[in-house]
């Protein structure tokens, strides 16, 4: 375990290997990312829609 | 919230690191195994988030509570997320150890179509305007394709599949070694927590857009500028004259 080399080459299928873990972390990633910017989004669009009402009495 | 996130990450690279460079190569398909530590807990995710959407599918039909279709709605893209992540790494494994990336087979036929299920049910709950019309159609999708997962669960029993049958959640114990297993169950145990993560993040979203709707449906109804000057000042000053 300790050759890095060996460990990426993992037994000769890296080519199956590395891109399963690639790909689930892009996809994983990804809709983690787009989750969290869609709910600063919708905070950002409630907390504008919010602010007049404040300042108005 | 937070604090599930937090947990999610922590769990997740604990399991990576695990499933990557400690658990043991198997004996006959060598390092490809590793691709298990992720394609079964997907395929674990992809179906309990199913049955997930289906139950709350369910109780929004049933009893209409209001956060239970918000709940379907938030957890079918995760959901199909985690239902791609099985697909394609099971391509990837079945590359090398099969011969084949896609064999049209009970398996893998039938997790394809709870694919399909799931962007149907996504495509469906946004097709409408109205979003309570939306999502009561996306439920009786959901109800509807239920079904398949006792089809996609025992297909490895009922029909000859390249898929190996069950090796963990099969009556008799798991048949897979200890220094296996627990790195998918930890790996699993991380997929869980960013189920449900995501899931109160895309519910609180929903809310906080719904509540915007409203917000601006009030202020249009408020507004004072496309009524005549004397309608405006009585609504302006309820009860004022």
């Amino acid at each position: 375990m300790g050759d890095p080399a060996a460990f990426f080459a993992m037994g000769g299928y890296a080519g199956f290997v590395w891109p399963a873990y690639g790909l689930a972390f892009v996809v994983l990633v990804g809709l983690a990312a787009n989750s969290w910017w869609r709910y600063r989004q919708s905070v950002i669009a409630l907390e504008r829609l919010q602010q007049p009402r404040r300042i108005r009495p | 919230m937070p604090w599930c996130g937090w947990g999610a990450t922590v769990v997740l690279a604990v399991g990576l690191s695990w499933s990557l460079a400690v658990a043991p190569p198997d004996y006959q398909q060598g390092d490809t195994v590793r691709i298990m530590f992720i394609h079964v807990p997907a395929a674990w995710m992809a179906l309990s988030v199913y049955l997930f959407v289906a139950v709350v599918s369910a109780v929004a039909l049933v009893w209409r509570h209001p956060l239970a279709e918000v709940a379907a709605r938030a957890a079918a893209p995760i959901g199909a997320a985690f239902t791609l992540v099985c697909l394609a790494t099971g391509s990837l494994w079945g590359r090398p150890m099969w011969g084949t990336w896609w064999v049209w087979d009970a398996r893998l036929t039938s997790v394809l179509v709870l694919f399909f299920l799931y962007l149907g049910y996504i495509a469906l709950v946004n097709a409408f305007d109205d979003p309570s019309r939306g999502g009561k159609a996306g439920s009786v999708l959901a109800l509807v394709g239920i079904v398949n997962l006792p089809i996609i669960k025992f297909s490895v029993d009922w029909w000859n599949t390249l898929h190996q049958p069950a090796s963990v959640m099969r009556l008799g114990g798991p048949k897979i070694d200890v220094s296996m297993l627990v790195p998918l169950l930890v790996m699993a145990a991380g997929f869980s927590l960013l189920f449900l993560t995501l899931l109160m993040l895309r519910m609180r979203t929903f809310l906080n857009e719904r509540k915007a709707v409203a917000l601006r449906l009030n202020a249009a109804a408020a507004a004072p500028a496309p009524r005549p000057p004397r309608e405006r000042t009585a609504a302006a000053h309820p009860g004022a004259g």
